[in-house]
């Protein structure tokens, strides 16, 4: 070919030869890489299922709806349920929802479209990301100083904060990842409109990351609907039903640990039925959420 | 409406700044003709980097003015300068006078916000809203500035589309998401979304360049129907589509405007060298 130089003419040779035996090379490695993810992704899902699989197994007898509704009978009798045990986390993680995410989103927001950049917003996210390393235990401690305390008593109050400050930084990191990856464009067209920055960001950059950042916050509810420690410092566990905001209440991990702890085989039959009933609230949560963000709704205003 | 008020007010606010400097062109020989904006003496930086150097230009009320030139000579960034889009650009800031209808958008007390109200933009790359249909889409400028009136919504909207020639196409899909229309399509639909807005100066950024041939020529063609009715400015780097849509064009040059004429004159008997060696294609 004409315009090809010399030179390049001269290797022609040298480098068909080179391409050929890397190419074989690489197709072995690349099926080498293949396998090994393969098995990897075998090796993540093992000790996933085989969990779901001993709690479904162990805990399904359990459940009924006197197990659901009712609260524990005597101790070892097997009889009642773990009611006050469900209510309590719908309470306590709810709560700590409400506050959490908002707080979280908006921190959020904040950090990905108005700071930016600068001394502020760095140390933020530096204390940010300690707090979301911070060990649950901790933060129960400081809930049991700061709240329980002054109150004088433990409460769902203690719990719900101690919560919300386990879920905030998780979903403060979500929220701004999530807006960092919504294009500049979109910002670019609103500010082209004139529209103010804080609709730009509420009605234009928001809604477009919108699926991410519900992501986020279920991820973040799952964690504290699990989180055992900080409730043994806040809300202690009762076997009652919910009597208050500042009284105390039950919690499924709780009771889960105190059933565990108690040498009846009907306790323990009962734990796996907690245990199995988190999962599934937890399931659900998330089902339920990823089901309304995938419904998107265009409306004509008409 | 209460968008015209509020600019109205700055006006005469800033009427005092308007003698602060001396704009360079000899205005009086061409004080017959009615410029719609008048850019005096603009300087665009990127940091300490001077992009655009000391540009003067008029652009004349509903006509179609181009800015052409090689890849980097800054007449993007003019372009931002002319609805304060420029200093969105972190670093990013001007300086210099832009008078837009005897207002200089950079005046001390003037909200860039307000101004880009009169002052659509649409861009090199079509970004209609992802979440929103087609009409939402239209709609979006009028919304979220604050316009409840769902009969004026619609019918801005229709007519918007229908000035934008998508309204054919769209009319019975209004709900879908904006996305799902073809590229040039979407562009039209952020013509119409700028129109929507009712601007008097429409600047374009490279509009066409990443449509193919046939949605390229239903822009160009949109250019040239529009511009009875809006000022339009339009940034390319094709030159055979300046001489097809616009009826002035602007050679720019590292930063420098070079020549500024009629695009008859800049394309057949350009006074610059500069000029004609660019035209010609034996640079750029």
């Amino acid at each position: 070919m004409t315009s090809y130089s010399n030179s390049n003419k001269k290797y022609s040779k040298i480098l068909h030869e080179t391409v050929n035996k890397n190419y074989r090379k690489r197709m072995i490695i690349n099926k080498l890489v293949t396998v090994f993810a393969i098995v990897c992704v075998i090796a993540a899902i093992i000790p996933l299922g085989s969990i779901l699989l001993e709690v479904v197994k162990n805990g399904a007898s359990a459940i009924s709806l006197e197990f659901l509704t009712q609260p524990q009978g005597s101790i070892g009798s097997g009889r009642g349920g773990v009611g006050p045990a469900i209510q309590g986390t719908i309470i306590v993680v709810g709560l700590a929802s409400l506050i959490g995410a908002p707080v979280g989103v908006l921190a959020g927001i904040y950090l990905s479209e108005f700071a930016k950049e600068g001394k502020f917003a760095d140390s933020v996210r530096f204390f940010n990301d300690v707090l979301t390393g911070l060990p649950s235990i901790v933060i129960g401690i400081v809930g049991y100083v700061i709240i329980v305390l002054a109150i004088g008593s433990f409460s769902v109050f203690a719990g719900a904060i101690s919560l919300s400050i386990i879920m905030i930084p998780i979903v403060v990191r979500v929220t701004e990842e999530t807006l960092k990856i919504v294009p500049y464009s979109l910002r670019e067209a609103g500010h082209s409109l004139g529209i103010s920055k804080a609709r730009i960001t509420l009605s234009i950059v928001l809604p477009s990351a919108k699926n991410g950042i519900l992501t986020g916050i279920v991820i973040a509810i799952s964690r504290i609907a699990g989180e055992t420690a900080p409730l043994i410092m806040t809300i202690l566990g009762t076997s009652l039903f919910f009597t208050g905001i500042t009284g105390p209440v039950d919690a499924l991990p709780l009771r889960i640990w105190r059933l565990a702890s108690q040498p009846y085989e009907s306790a323990h039959a009962f734990g796996w039925g907690s245990a199995l009933v988190l999962i599934l609230m937890i399931l659900a949560l998330s089902v339920g959420l990823r089901f309304l963000a995938q419904r998107r709704s265009f409306k004509v205003a008409i | 409406m209460a968008i015209e008020e509020t600019f109205d007010a700055k006006e005469s606010m800033t009427e005092g700044h308007s003698l602060t400097r001396e704009p360079r062109i000899n205005e009086t020989a061409e004080s017959t003709e009615r410029f719609k904006v008048r850019i005096e003496n603009v300087n665009g930086w990127y940091g300490s980097k001077r992009a655009i150097k000391d540009v003067n230009l008029n652009v004349r009320e509903k006509t179609v003015t181009a800015f052409i030139g090689p890849s980097g000579c800054g007449k993007t960034t003019l372009l931002r300068c002319l609805n304060r889009m420029h200093e969105m650009t972190p670093g990013a800031h001007a300086d210099g006078r832009v008078v837009v209808d005897g207002i200089d958008i950079y005046g001390k007390s003037i909200d860039p916000v307000v101004i880009r109200r009169r002052i659509g933009m649409v861009f090199q790359k079509p970004n209609p809203f992802p979440t929103m249909s087609i009409f939402d889409n239209v709609a979006a400028g009028l919304r979220l500035n604050g316009m409840r009136n769902k009969t004026i919504i619609r019918e801005i909207v229709e007519e918007s589309l229908k000035n934008a020639a998508l309204w054919e196409e769209v009319k019975n899909e209004l709900e879908k998401p904006g996305m799902s229309l073809s590229g040039g399509q979407q562009q039209r639909l952020c013509i119409a979304r700028a129109l929507a807005m009712q601007p008097e100066v429409l600047l374009m950024d490279e509009p066409t360049s990443s449509l193919d041939p046939i949605g390229s020529s239903k822009i160009e063609e949109l250019v040239r129907t529009l511009k009875d009715s809006v000022t339009i400015i339009i940034v390319t780097h094709n030159m055979q589509q300046a001489a097809r849509v616009s009826d002035f064009t602007a050679f720019m040059y590292l930063g420098d405007l070079i020549e500024y004429g009629s695009t008859n004159q800049i394309f057949m008997k350009p006074e610059k060298e500069l000029t004609e060696r660019y035209i010609s294609g034996k640079f750029g």
